[in-house]
């Protein structure tokens, strides 16, 4: 005897019988529904149904439903729909799916793509918005704390702060360095080779001097913290979030944001500028060698060139944007933190945002202050 | 057998065949030993309620058994199949025939309740999308919720929500096993009480055996057929509940008939 379900018919005028056997489980239940809607189509002039269920061997819910979904379905064709020879221990398990309320459950209807393209397009500046006020929302609160903690230094999480510190800075050194000065020999190589063609070798230390000074080094180093400073903030934020360890917090009468939020921004304001001066050093050596070795300029001679290209104007517009750039990364991840919900995948999804975020916000940020600066004639 | 009490149920379940047999499992992390020689069986269409001291390895032999964790030796064998030897397709074959419910749940967190629930039929089973949705329906009205709660996500969910739609995605094939790790703790008693009957009303429709880990003495009152007792690194005792109100065993007698658990048997009793 086979194993598959089965779901034999036999017509006596307008009485059908219909002899069940196998195993009616979830395993078959793919061949059973197929036996179970074709019976269900056909014989269209019949008043009566019984449903011999003696035969079977198994039965688990994929049966018990599917033999409901036969029954319901004669019944709403009017015939008088009987079952006959189920085993007694499955009687309780089709009494379960006899409760059974189905309401209609339709996949959303896919709606027009134009409208839903507008649609999408609302919903992403709906986004951006919320987002930029969320920054505003926590640039103004980690103000405010600054302030009460400036009122009561006492409150101030000294602690936590170097503890940041170190993550983000001192553990930061070495791949930042290298980082830099790969840059900086890469600048200085390109110039050289270009510049070589109109004989203008000796400029390279212009170019490489003023790049690093004023963009490049601070610029380099913003993208780098965000990526590896301000993804950890926000990952570290949102998985508290998640285990309402910042609710906890907030019970016990202590600040979030004062708690959390201050020091990681503060240790990254602290941070950043020197992470920036280290880098632009590593990318001025990584020129210099560069400049040496591939363009033959003697290091006396890159130097005092240098001496001439760069003045101190050039080193304050670098550092001045330091701060502001490490800023707008604390405050852009610990918002995306705080933004996350309860899954996991919310968590990735505010990791992204936040350096993403960070670093567009970052290029802005240097971009407005290229104009002011030029603008001061700085 | 190591065992100070062994005794079967007299008017057991209806057949006496082992659907777990653990035989002389050890199970350690670096030097330390949780579980030493340790034989255990679980029958057909019992509800077998393990109990033990907080950290005692209750979870640790589930989910040995279920094979999240590597044994030292000993034999493991779910529905015949040795679990020690079986190849990948003998596992999956086995994996297929049990459902597990974790403590907190487990459900994943990206998924709404419907897809949680269809994820374990989508992969084994290939049916069609109506039947997967109209059996949605019918496991989430087995486990007590309304049709309602399918398209809420996890994070949505209160406490006891959670445990009956783990409940219905672990019961979602149809499996012969459940394991269920302390799926009444974090419930009110009222919650827990109708956990407890949930299950009993389960494993009777369906035939389940039930591999219950719990802390809760009512539960193991009103529905557990047999207990399985860990403590010292063994299990030093399976029975009924009368066998365990009746023993001497210092610890048995401090969980079984502590003030606590008086307490409880003399609310079940007025």
């Amino acid at each position: 005897m086979s194993d598959q379900a089965a779901l034999a018919d036999r017509a006596d005028g307008d009485r059908l019988t219909l002899s069940a056997s196998g195993d009616w489980t979830a395993g078959h239940a793919r061949s059973l529904e197929g036996a179970i809607e074709s019976q269900a189509g056909g014989h269209v002039d019949i008043k009566r149904v019984v449903i011999d269920m003696a035969n079977i061997r198994a039965f688990d819910t994929y049966g018990a439903w599917l033999l409901e979904r036969l029954v319901r379905t004669y019944k709403a064709r009017g015939c008088d729909t009987e079952v006959t020879g189920l085993p007694a221990t499955f009687q309780g398990l089709v009494d379960e799916m006899h409760g059974v309320t189905l309401d209609e459950w339709k996949e959303p209807a896919s709606p027009n793509p134009v409208l839903h393209g507008l649609e999408s397009i609302g919903i992403t500046l709906v986004t951006v918005l919320h987002s930029l006020r969320a920054v505003l929302d926590m640039l103004g609160a980690v103000v405010v704390a600054l302030g009460r903690v400036i009122v009561h230094p006492r409150r101030f999480r000294f602690t936590s702060m170097v503890h940041h510190l170190d993550n983000v800075a001192w553990r930061a050194v070495p791949i930042i360095l290298l980082i830099t000065f790969l840059i900086g020999c890469i600048i200085a190589q390109q110039g050289i080779f270009h510049f070589r063609k109109f004989g203008a070798d000796i400029y390279v230390v212009d170019m490489v001097g003023i790049l690093v000074m004023r963009e490049i080094g601070v610029l380099i180093v913003a993208i780098m913290v965000a990526g590896r400073s301000g993804s950890a903030f926000t990952a570290e934020l949102g998985a508290m979030k998640m285990r309402e360890e910042i609710d906890a917090l907030r019970t016990m009468g202590f600040d979030p944001i004062e708690v959390l939020v201050l020091p990681r921004v503060l240790a990254l304001v602290i941070g950043l500028p020197i992470l920036a001066f280290i880098g632009s050093l590593a990318a001025l050596y990584g020129g210099g060698l560069i400049a040496w070795l591939y363009g033959g300029i003697d290091p006396d001679v890159f130097l005092q060139r240098l001496r001439e290209a760069i003045t101190i104007d050039h080193f304050k517009v670098g550092m001045i944007k330091a701060p502001f750039m490490a800023l707008v990364i604390g405050v852009v991840a610990c918002m995306q933190g705080f933004e996350v919900k309860g899954s996991s995948e919310s968590l990735g999804l505010q990791t992204t945002a936040s350096v993403v975020e960070s670093i567009f916000l970052v290029i802005v940020l240097d971009g407005i202050f290229a104009i002011f600066f030029a603008s001061i004639g700085m | 057998m190591t065992d100070v009490l062994t005794e079967r149920p007299a008017s057991g379940p209806t057949q006496k065949d082992a659907v777990i047999k653990v035989r002389d499992v050890v199970v350690g992390f670096r030097d330390t030993i949780i579980l030493d020689h340790v034989d255990l069986d679980v029958y057909r269409g019992e509800i077998l309620g393990f109990v033990g001291g907080s950290g005692a390895g209750k979870s640790v032999l589930m989910r040995t058994i279920i094979g999240l964790l590597p044994r030292r030796e000993g034999t493991i064998e779910v529905f015949g199949t040795d679990m020690t030897r079986a190849n990948e397709e003998e596992r999956a074959a086995v994996e297929r025939r049990w459902g597990v419910l974790f403590q907190q749940g487990a459900l994943f967190s990206s998924l709404t309740v419907r897809e949680n629930i269809q994820f374990p039929i989508r992969e084994h089973l290939k049916i069609p999308q109506r039947l997967m949705d109209e059996i949605t329906v019918a496991k989430l009205e087995l486990v007590g919720l309304h049709a309602d709660v399918r398209d809420k996500f996890p994070s949505e969910l209160s406490g006891g929500m959670t445990k009956r739609v783990a409940l219905a995605r672990a019961l979602a094939l149809d499996p012969e096993i459940v394991f269920l790790d302390e799926p009444t703790s974090g419930l009110d008693p009222i919650g827990a009480g109708e956990f407890d009957n949930l299950i009993a009303t389960l494993q009777k429709t369906l035939g389940l055996t039930v591999y219950m880990v719990t802390h809760d003495l009512d539960s193991l009152h009103t529905v557990c057929d047999r207990i399985a007792v860990l403590a010292d690194h063994k299990i030093i005792a399976t029975g009924t509940m009368e066998t365990m109100l009746k023993s001497e065993h210092p610890w048995l007698k401090a969980y079984f008939r502590g003030k606590r658990s008086r307490a409880g048997l003399q609310m079940q009793n007025a």
